[in-house]
């Protein structure tokens, strides 16, 4: 029976057209509402980097104790950074399975090649575990090895991008890059990857993507500027940056299991409790150590107010909902004679029942297809109002598309359970008679 | 083959109780023809619907072909009706956005019969009633009559036990209600089962027998007056 209900559901659809088409519009309206909000809510809480999200660790100490420092700090107070000192500290610990230090630097690019002209862009400063971390994918070519991390070496590595613009594409592992007027190694290339946001700096938790990556001893060594920094007291120049009380060294490490954390959160106690008995820290120095999805919470990378927007236009939805489950009233009580014909001749209420709410469903796949391009014009409409940091988060995947389907189907087939209820509930004889 | 015993229907209000039939008692055997008369609000037509289980009885008995149709449930109820009865309405009742092969087929399709089934019973049907080259009209490009003759041929592709008919000719004109009505007298002498509720005493003389209903109550089970040969006679 169920390909008959689809070809009367169809008809169905085809007859009072006007309020089909109603039905429709008001579905994909509430649709295009809450997935235009919903499509960038996604984006935001996405989990970046889903396989190890909960066996990445973010090391935090409280540099600062009490009295704080200059510049912001988290809602427990703690730096988000650390000092180059407790980096080094750390780095040369090795008490975790991998780690690295990192810091974002700008870095002017230039070629031999008359046809590209010197530009200016960013790049990262990091240790060798960074990729094998991060599972960062190489089209060609390999990290640099912690051997070179130790030995100062020129090596870089680069993005499929940068790649594409100066080697057309073309395997470049080996050849030479020019930096900041200083040739660098290319030793490997990156395949495309953006973890969206970018958990392990969230400066620019949806920026663009750095375009090369070098190690961090040799940024330091050329002393390459880096981005936000905040000291317990105003320093003066690199060396007071570097030696000083001055947060702004990323770091990340790698702790494969829960007892492999727990041993590291004790190591880091250890450590600050190490620095206040030598006197560097006049205080008790906390630690915290937060996995991705909880240091993604600690930033509220999703806004409160993204939430709201999600749900003021859910709610939206819902008004559409009522809006199209009266439609839906008035339509199949317009229908009544028809469907109490249907029961004399033999037809169930249950049959009845999965008739119309077959029909609800088409209404809704329609609405959910409308949807779909009032998101996309939602979308569109937004890309010219954000910044470029929320532009990556507006577009939709095969994922959008399925959740809008599906939503506009199930909210549609919900709205239209009333409505077929007392449909299926009619009194065929009521009807008949006055035919 | 119909047989119902002290039947009730009452209609509820916060205020008032109505009934609609009451203490209702009749038997319509196999092959019979009869005429359900009675002035306007007797309950002729309270009548048939709790015969077609379109509405529910109150109180009494109610057997269809042998089943006790009381405490049937929707599903049990509804596929009596599909294969029992078979309805022949005032309004003629066809579904406008359907052709007649369309509308006959509808009960067959409840009653999950195949695509060949369906075509071979459209096809008897039609051609029962004369229409066999109106299959794929649509209700609107039908005369009055014709509409009439596909919802008779309707109610017949199933095969029902029994045909309740309420005012067949009721929307015709002179012409097509008698043509419809010797179709179903014609369906009568090849042996089926019809109920047919009207308040038109020639149309009742047709039948084999009438039974005449006034407030609820069947007041009268007298023959009426056929016409054999020019001579009135009385069965």
């Amino acid at each position: 029976m169920f390909g008959y209900y689809t070809t009367l559901a169809i008809r169905g659809l085809r007859s009072q057209v006007a309020l089909t088409l109603l039905i429709i519009a008001a579905v994909g309206v509430g649709i295009g509402a809450s997935m235009t909000t919903l499509t960038v809510y996604r984006g935001m809480a996405a989990d970046p980097i889903p396989h190890k999200s909960a066996r990445l660790f973010r090391p935090q100490i409280d540099n600062f104790g009490p009295a704080g420092g200059m510049g912001p700090a988290g809602e427990d107070g703690l730096q988000d950074r650390l000092t180059y000192t407790d980096a080094i500290a750390l780095l040369q610990a090795h008490a975790a399975f991998r780690q690295a230090a990192m810091y974002a630097t700008g870095l002017v690019i230039t070629s031999a090649d008359p046809g590209h002209r010197p530009f200016d862009t960013y790049g990262r400063a990091t240790s060798a575990d960074f990729f094998a971390m991060f599972a960062v994918p190489f089209l060609y070519g390999t990290a640099w090895t912690t051997r070179d991390d130790s030995d100062h070496a020129r090596v870089i590595v680069i993005t499929r991008d940068l790649n594409d613009r100066f080697f057309g594409g073309a395997n470049s592992v080996g050849k030479a890059m020019t930096m900041n007027g200083e040739d660098y190694r290319i030793v490997g290339v990156l395949d495309r990857w953006q973890p969206l946001p970018r958990f392990y700096d969230l400066d620019a938790s949806f920026g663009r993507p750095e375009d090369v990556f070098l190690p961090f001893t040799v940024a330091v060594e050329h002393k390459m500027q880096f981005g936000n920094v905040n000291c317990k007291k105003a320093g003066a120049g690199w060396d007071d940056m570097v030696r000083g009380e001055c947060v702004w060294v990323h770091f990340w490490v790698e702790l494969p299991t829960d007892a492999a954390a727990a041993a590291y959160r004790r190591f880091l106690d250890s450590y600050a409790d190490e620095q206040r008995r030598s006197g560097r820290f006049q205080w008790q120095a906390r630690t915290r150590l937060r996995n991705v999805r909880e240091w993604l919470d600690y930033h509220h990378v999703v806004s409160t107010e993204a939430r709201i927007l999600v749900t003021v236009s859910f709610s939206f939805l819902f008004i559409c909902l009522l809006n199209a489950a009266g439609l839906m009233l008035a339509k199949l009580v317009g229908r009544a004679p028809d469907i109490s014909v249907r029961r004399a001749l033999g037809a169930s209420r249950r049959a009845i029942f999965a008739q119309c709410l077959l029909e609800a469903g088409l209404v809704g796949l329609a609405g959910g297809l409308l949807g779909l391009i009032l998101t996309g014009l939602g979308l569109s409409g937004l890309h010219a109002l954000v910044s470029d940091d929320v532009r990556v988060l507006l577009h939709l995947d095969a994922l959008d598309v399925g959740i809008a389907l599906v939503l506009a189907m199930l909210a549609t087939i919900v709205a239209g359970v009333y409505p077929t209820w007392r449909t299926a509930r009619l009194q065929p004889a009521s009807q008949l008679k006055t035919l | 083959m119909l047989k119902m015993k002290q039947l009730s229907k009452i209609y509820r209000t916060e205020v008032v109780e109505t009934y609609a039939l009451r203490d209702f008692s009749l038997e319509v055997k196999e092959g019979e023809f009869v005429a359900v008369t009675g002035p306007s609000g007797s309950g002729k037509t309270t009548f048939l619907t709790i015969a077609g289980l379109l509405e529910e009885l109150s109180d009494g008995e109610y057997w269809l072909d042998g089943v006790d149709v009381r405490g049937l449930n929707d599903y049990r109820r509804s596929r009596l009706r599909n294969e029992k009865i078979g309805f022949i309405f005032q309004a003629f009742n066809l579904i406008a956005d359907l052709n007649v092969q369309e509308n006959i087929e509808v009960p067959l399709r409840y009653r999950g019969l195949g695509g060949s089934e369906r075509r071979k019973a459209v096809n008897e049907a039609l051609t029962r009633v004369g229409l066999a080259a109106r299959a794929r009209h649509y209700p609107s490009e039908l005369s009055g009559g014709q509409q009439q003759r596909v919802a008779i041929a309707r109610a017949l592709a199933g095969r029902p036990r029994v045909l309740l008919a309420d005012e067949p000719t009721g929307n015709l004109d002179t012409q097509m209600a008698r043509g419809v009505m010797e179709l179903i007298e014609e369906l009568h002498r090849e042996g089926a089962t019809i109920v047919m509720v009207t308040h038109d005493p020639e149309l009742a003389a047709r039948a084999q027998r009438e039974v005449h209903v006034v407030d609820g109550q069947v007041v009268d089970f007298a023959a009426p007056p056929r016409l054999v040969g020019g001579i009135e006679t009385h069965q």
